[in-house]
């Protein structure tokens, strides 16, 4: 049987010599990233923010009738719903269908007043919609408080992983790579929040837990990588190091796509068949899986020539090693 | 690499095996499976995998209790016990005492008496601290420790009162939990309008039975001044009116054993409650000595009613009346029941899902689960052959793996969680994908079969090791601050990493040992 051959055997792209256009490229990204986010912000959602997110299902027969929809398909009248909201005086309402016609989430700011206002603003809401609600899918609210406490629990969580990373590829390679690993992953993360600021996605816990594990597995892609780096460090004494990491970067690239291909079939049924609520957690996890394959070749590798790896008993250091052994 | 003791075989066999008993469980109709359950020892198959709040519906709340509150309260109390003292001592005061932030302070006149007087303030409560100043200002507060302790009380027995109101209730496996210092975490699965219970927990439930003044009316109170030990407090009945009431209280929900909703004479919705022993002595003497006053029914700072007293009401029992709806009556009863909370509790959380949104997500996760595994099962086939074909069976106990070890550890899964094990069944190839590709090129590198592979296995095994446990990091940073379903989606991954790792080590690696040495094919399909 002919088997499926994405990437052939004898590849050998010049990675390498290739190294400062993908700088450039990521320079451009980060840089685009950081100014998106310092611009126009994120779409942080009520997790961080406070406020209320209430999903509903509207009634059939009610709501077509107004709208009159010959497909007999129930659509809800988002244009009377935002009306009906808009006069509460709750600040910015925004309403918009989701995942299905008759089902409409809404989103209210944070209610000044505390932890109560939230309840209250609430309560409002659910008399004003009355009977035109056929379910609560969902209710939402975040008071001031908890929003500033996961703020603070995400932050902390995303450092936190970021330096025992580091702690542990310094403890299982040299510094060096410790290094390279972590700038590639941080062009990662700030690359992620910077689509998340363009397409202003909402930003929320889940997002968070995505970007951890974009994390998890930008830095997984890396070591995979790198202990072939390792590897061939120890193999082959005299190959300067552009051909060195050529080579394991070439090495490695079959398994690197193959387990990017598998892993973004799975997240793409997941994005596609795994729902509204997960949508957006799908969308980072598969940017993270391409920019992570992407920065653990074009970043991380090539990083390695301007740290000075250190190459073991290589070249001038081989004779005296060698005499020691001997000795 | 290949060579496998028969212990390692009988392991590996061992796990699977459980792994499809523990499985199961999750396949059958939830009432099979409790019927296994009841036939299994503690910890055995049986258990299907809990789901969370966002997959089976209900609601989440975090409440705050009010804490601090307590304390100001209880300050309050003491100033009435400090004047009371004061005036029985018959010493001279002025300024009056009152509070100064957190203080109580007042000045006597007669600087002579204060040493008595600061022992006679020592004895007003005994978790305060006296400073006496010698121009005879006195200042006194809760030591530190003292404020902690009463808050720390305050939140104890919120938690009980929450849990008491929430089991009258009648919500099925409620879970009510301590968290943080100030915080009371609820979760009531299949609860999907928690509104009533919103309500009934944010009751303070504070009832007081009080004498309503007859020396003076409320607006003479109003004109001349509110006289010391009284206060106007607004009623909740149909008049709307405000009424002068004593401070003190004759009797307080406190002392109720009972609380059921009833009618009165005019078949009106009220509420019958019975006093202990204590409190029924304390009304019935009450009564007897003011027949013919007003008494008042206070519930939080309201006057529910203000009957007046006919005759002594010696049985330790009575009735309330009020403007009240039968299910007001009923909630009143319940409050009642459960005890008044010590301090105000606030929502500074809620979250709650609907069993429609929960189905759906359930559908939604299965379908995408079952679509991504079917796709990578084709598609490794194409890639690698029989090889892959091993792979996917070793993706398929993967899969088992981690769905037994949820049912056994009753972790919760969310929907977060669900998308973890999906995002687990592309990564988990990644290991067999190192080992395949490292395979080939030995392979090409010229060696036999078995070395091939051997080889492969040896040199990919410390790159599986060090790339899961940098996902592991991630993932672990994940559980300890990630909270409710992100939580979910932190433990899946974890243990999708350690059952990929197992089946990919372990069992894919046993399969191809014992192909190889069957067939020992002369090239391998790879």
């Amino acid at each position: 049987m002919k088997k499926l051959t994405i990437i052939p055997a004898e590849t050998t792209i010049d990675f390498m010599g290739k190294r400062l256009f993908a700088f450039a490229f990521s320079a451009v990204l980060v840089l685009a990233s950081a100014g998106l986010f310092a611009g126009q912000g994120l779409n942080l959602g009520i997790d961080f923010l406070g406020g209320i997110l209430i999903e509903v299902k509207v009634k059939c027969p009610a709501v077509s009738d107004a709208s009159g929809n010959a497909d007999g398909e129930c659509h809800a009248d988002v244009g009377a719903m935002r009306a009906t909201l808009g006069q509460l005086g709750l600040g910015d309402v925004s309403l918009q269908e989701f995942g299905a016609p008759d089902v409409v989430l809404i989103r209210v700011q944070r209610q000044p007043g505390g932890d109560e206002a939230q309840q209250a603003a609430v309560t409002v809401i659910k008399e004003a919609l009355g009977d035109t609600v056929e379910e609560y899918r969902r209710t939402e609210t975040v008071g001031p408080t908890v929003g500033e406490e996961l703020q603070e629990a995400a932050i902390i969580a995303v450092l936190a992983a970021i330096g025992a990373i580091l702690v542990y590829i310094w403890f299982r390679f040299e510094w060096q790579f410790g290094v390279a690993a972590v700038v590639a992953l941080l062009h990662d993360v700030i690359t992620t929040i910077g689509l998340f600021s363009l397409f202003q996605l909402e930003f929320n816990l889940a997002t968070v837990a995505a970007i951890l594990t974009i994390a998890g597995y930008s830095i997984n892609d890396t070591v995979v990588v790198f202990d072939r780096v390792r590897e061939n460090l120890r193999k082959y004494k005299r190959m300067v190091l552009p051909d060195l990491f050529n080579l394991s970067v070439n090495g490695t690239l079959s398994r690197t796509v193959m387990t990017s291909l598998t892993t973004l079939l799975a997240l793409g049924a997941l994005y596609v068949l795994g729902g509204e609520v997960i949508r957006g957690f799908s969308v980072a996890l598969i940017w993270g899986v391409v920019i992570g394959t992407y920065s653990s070749i074009a970043i991380a590798v090539p990083l390695l020539l301007y740290l000075k790896v250190y190459r073991g008993t290589a070249e001038d250091q081989a004779a005296p090693a060698g005499a020691e052994a001997e000795g | 690499m290949l060579q496998f003791p028969t212990w390692k075989k009988v392991l590996v066999l061992v796990v699977c095996g459980l792994g499809i008993l523990y499985a199961a469980p999750n396949f059958m109709a939830r009432e099979t499976a409790e019927w296994i359950q009841s036939w299994m020892p503690e910890g055995g198959p049986g258990k299907q995998v809990s789901l969370g709040l966002d997959l089976q519906g209900g609601a989440y709340l975090l409440l705050e209790v009010q804490a601090e509150g307590v304390v100001t309260e209880r300050l309050d109390a003491n100033i009435d016990a400090v004047r009371t003292a004061l005036r029985d001592a018959r010493v001279g005061y002025r300024p009056a005492p009152h509070i100064q932030g957190k203080d109580i302070v007042f000045k006597i006149l007669e600087l002579e008496r204060l040493a008595e007087v600061e022992s006679l303030m020592r004895s007003v409560d005994p978790d305060m601290v006296v400073e006496a100043a010698e121009d005879g200002t006195f200042r006194m507060r809760f030591t530190e420790q003292a404020a902690l302790e009463i808050q720390r009380r305050a939140v104890e027995q919120s938690i009980e009162v929450v849990r008491r109101r929430i089991d009258q209730t009648g919500t099925r496996e409620p879970l009510i939990q301590r968290q943080g210092a100030e915080r009371i975490l609820v979760q009531l699965p299949g609860v999907d309008d928690p509104e009533r219970i919103k309500e009934i927990l944010q009751k303070t439930a504070k009832l007081t039975f009080r004498f309503v003044s007859d020396r003076m009316s409320v607006e003479e109170a109003r004109q001349r001044g509110v006289p010391p030990g009284y206060e106007i407090v607004p009623s909740d009945d149909d008049f709307q009116r405000d009424y002068l009431l004593e401070r003190r209280v004759i009797v307080s929900g406190g002392n109720l054993v009972d609380a059921q909703p009833s009618f009165d004479e005019n078949n009106l919705p009220a509420v019958s409650f019975r006093f202990d022993a204590v409190g029924g002595q304390k009304f019935g003497k009450a009564t007897q000595d003011n027949v013919g006053r007003l008494f008042a029914i206070v519930l939080d700072g309201k006057v529910i009613s203000a009957p007046r007293i006919r005759t002594a009401i010696l049985g330790g029992s009575g009735i309330i009346t009020g403007n009240f709806t039968t299910q007001s009556a009923g909630d009143l009863a319940l409050l009642l029941r459960a005890g008044a909370l010590p301090a105000d509790l606030v929502i500074i959380e809620e979250r709650t899902v609907g069993p429609g949104l929960g189905r759906d997500s359930i559908e939604a996760g299965k379908v995408a689960s079952i679509v991504g595994l079917a796709a990578v099962v084709v598609f490794m086939v194409l890639a690698y052959g029989l090889f892959g074909a091993l792979a996917d069976i070793a993706l398929a106990f993967n899969i088992i793996l981690i769905i037994a070890a949820l049912s056994a550890v009753q972790a919760t899964l969310t929907l977060p969680g669900i998308a973890g094990i999906v995002l687990t069944i592309g990564m988990a190839v990644d290991a067999n994908v190192l080992i395949f590709e490292r395979i080939r090129e030995e392979v090409r590198a010229g060696r036999s079969p078995m070395n091939a592979v051997d080889a492969g296995y040896k040199r990919a095994l410390t790159t599986i090791i060090d790339a899961n446990l940098t996902t592991l990091i991630a993932a672990s940073l994940l559980f300890m601050f990630g909270s409710g379903p992100v939580k979910g989606f932190a433990v899946t991954l974890m243990i999708g990493i350690v059952t990929s790792m197992f089946t990919a080590i372990m069992l894919t690696r046993l399969m191809v040992a014992t192909w190889l040495r069957q067939r020992r094919p002369a090239e391998l399909p790879i």
